[in-house]
């Protein structure tokens, strides 16, 4: 299970991360090293476990749906590269 | 002079207390081992010298009214991981260079109220993503035992700091073994409590099923003192345990006699340096002098934690990562063309090569088609692996082994192979990902480097981790040991 060039070109532009073509192969390579552990898990053995998301097992708390949290725009936006009137800016999305 | 860097907390709670020394005088004395040593560790990221000193002066007057508390006057420093207002926060990454946090983790924010001096913020590896703190856009740390070792990672900036005495303690974080392997490579003691025990709340996501707060600090006295201000449940925090937490320095002098302690026979064959080996092997006697019995116990799959953390850990991050994207804060990159440009450029511009990597590894392993084959067949690995552990606590106590397979190693020796890199991790790595908690406690050296050796408890045992911990450097003094470079005061 190893990626190909076409198949890191397509999770970089997933992960929307600009790829250097002069690197694709050293990044290749290193990425395919790390997968190479990833044999491990075709081990039979493990087909008959439930998968573990949580190491303890808890279940996700529920809450009363309150508003806890008060507007504090101004202060979130802060550290935004570009901002106006409250508004996060984009280059332009639609012609 | 008085060489407060040389005194314990419990000696430092004392003299503040009885009015020895002012939080002023103690923090001026940290500020200047800083200033004078930091400069070749590069152990800090950001020092707040200012604030340090305003904070010193407000916990000297809530001294002089009568108050008192575990860490009132008392400077620490921050894993530059924890969000701090007014303080920036960058996960060491460019990504985050000039961040500032509109909002406190809750760690700082229990930190803050009990009166400790924050002194500033320490190194890492981006995002806490690596085992050397390589991986830093702001430079490597070094080693303050040799100047040519790594301090080890990802919290290698506290632990580098703590070890030089330029802080008296600090915190870190803990996603596959980033307080134990620097705590061991820098000679101090650092516990990873249980997942949940500590809020991650503030605390900047790496993998969120693995990510835990924690304590490097010089003794496990120490440790127990930290730890008790930051543990407890957080509603803000979804995956924060609502567990009672004990009283961890009354409970250090828990007796030895009849402790079982296992040891995973195969923790010590291929892949262990002998020296290493033969140091915990020192450390475990000490131990069964002391009145427990070691049990030879099993824990095998090491290679196939070692995979299933390589994918899981990844696979979160790349979803916890996602929010950088150039729009809402941190960097964007000059001269957008459009907005897809404008997220890829400033991620690739942003990220850091390992940060890069890991985002492409994890983003693999979840998308479709490869979901079942990677990243559910990770989730079943991981919870073989938390059976074996279950499996040896019905045996023993504690469990005792190596943090990593080798001392610290020379900067520059793996950061051109990845994959060898993540080798370092082995022992560690098992303890995240069954949610345990696990201590690295100093046991000797090896060519003039520490061992560290490593505690591993059922979850929620802290305390007993401490004790053990603690019962041991009662007998031995290899905690007290430092670098004698940093030993003097400076002038």
């Amino acid at each position: 299970m190893s990626l190909n060039a076409m198949q890191l070109k397509h999770v970089a532009h997933l992960s929307r991360i600009a790829l250097d073509e002069a690197k694709i192969p050293a990044l290749l390579h290193d990425l395919n090293a790390i997968l190479a552990f990833a044999e491990q898990l075709q081990d039979p053995k493990l087909d008959a476990l439930t998968p573990m998301a949580h190491p303890l097992d808890q279940s996700q708390p529920l809450r009363a749906d309150e508003v806890t949290e008060e507007n504090n725009r101004t202060a979130l936006q802060q550290g935004a590269p570009a901002v106006e009137r409250g508004l996060f800016l984009v280059p332009k999305v639609i012609e | 002079m008085v060489s407060y860097h040389l005194n314990t907390l419990t000696q430092l709670r004392a003299g503040l207390d009885s009015r020895a020394f002012s939080a002023r005088e103690l923090t001026v004395h940290f500020l200047n081992r800083i200033a004078v040593h930091d400069g070749a560790l590069n152990s800090f990221i950001t020092q707040t010298p200012e604030q340090a000193l305003q904070a010193a002066d407000l916990a000297d007057k809530r001294l002089a009214a009568g108050e008192s508390g575990s860490l009132l006057g008392i400077p620490y420093a921050h894993k530059d991981i924890f969000c701090t207002a007014g303080v920036r926060t960058t996960c060491a990454s460019k990504m985050l260079g000039n961040w500032v946090a509109p909002y406190d983790a809750t760690v700082h924010h229990k930190l803050n109220a009990a009166g400790a001096v924050l002194l500033g913020k320490t190194n890492m590896d981006e995002f806490a993503m690596g085992s050397s703190n390589e991986n830093s856009a702001f430079g490597a740390v070094k080693n303050p035992w040799d100047h040519a070792a790594v301090p080890g990672g990802s919290s290698g900036g506290s632990a580098a700091a703590v070890a030089a005495r330029l802080v008296p303690i600090a915190t870190g974080t803990d996603t596959g073994g980033s307080i134990r392997q620097p705590a061991a490579y820098c000679g101090i003691t650092g516990i990873k409590p249980t997942y949940g025990r500590v809020s991650r709340f503030g605390m900047i996501a790496y993998a969120s099923s693995l990510d835990q707060g924690g304590v490097l600090g010089v003794s496990a006295a120490d440790c127990a003192v930290m730890l008790q201000v930051m543990a407890g449940h957080d509603a803000r925090d979804s995956t924060s345990a609502p567990v009672p937490v004990p009283d961890y320095a009354a409970q250090l002098a828990q007796p030895m006699a009849g402790l079982r302690i296992g040891v995973p026979r195969q923790w010590f064959t291929q892949g262990l340096a002998v020296s290493v080996a033969a140091r915990i092997d020192d450390a475990l006697l000490e131990l069964e002098a002391l009145g427990a019995t070691r049990v030879a116990i099993d824990l095998p799959d090491a290679a196939l934690a070692l995979a299933a953390y390589y994918l899981i850990a990844p696979a979160e991050a790349s979803s916890n990562l996602s929010r950088f994207d150039g729009v809402r804060f941190g960097h964007r990159c000059d001269h957008p063309r459009d907005l897809n440009d404008l997220y890829e450029r400033s991620r690739s511009e942003g990220f850091g090569a390992e940060v890069q990597r890991r985002i492409l590894i994890g983003t693999y392993a979840l998308s479709a088609g490869y979901y079942d084959a990677f990243y559910v067949r990770a989730q079943r690995a991981r919870r073989q692996i938390a059976a074996h552990f279950a499996a040896a606590f019905a045996h023993c106590d504690v469990i005792a082994g190596p943090v990593a397979p080798t001392v610290a190693f020379d900067l520059g020796a793996h950061s051109a192979d990845p994959a060898t890199m993540y080798l370092e991790d082995i022992y560690t790595i098992p303890v995240n990902l069954a949610g345990l908690p696990g201590m690295s406690i100093p046991v000797g050296f090896a060519g003039g480097r520490p061992v560290g050796m490593q505690l591993i408890g059922p979850a929620f045992s802290e305390s007993r981790l401490l004790a053990v911990a603690h019962q041991y450097q009662q007998h031995t003094d290899w905690h007290q040991h430092m670098p004698a470079a940093y030993r003097e005061d400076v002038l």
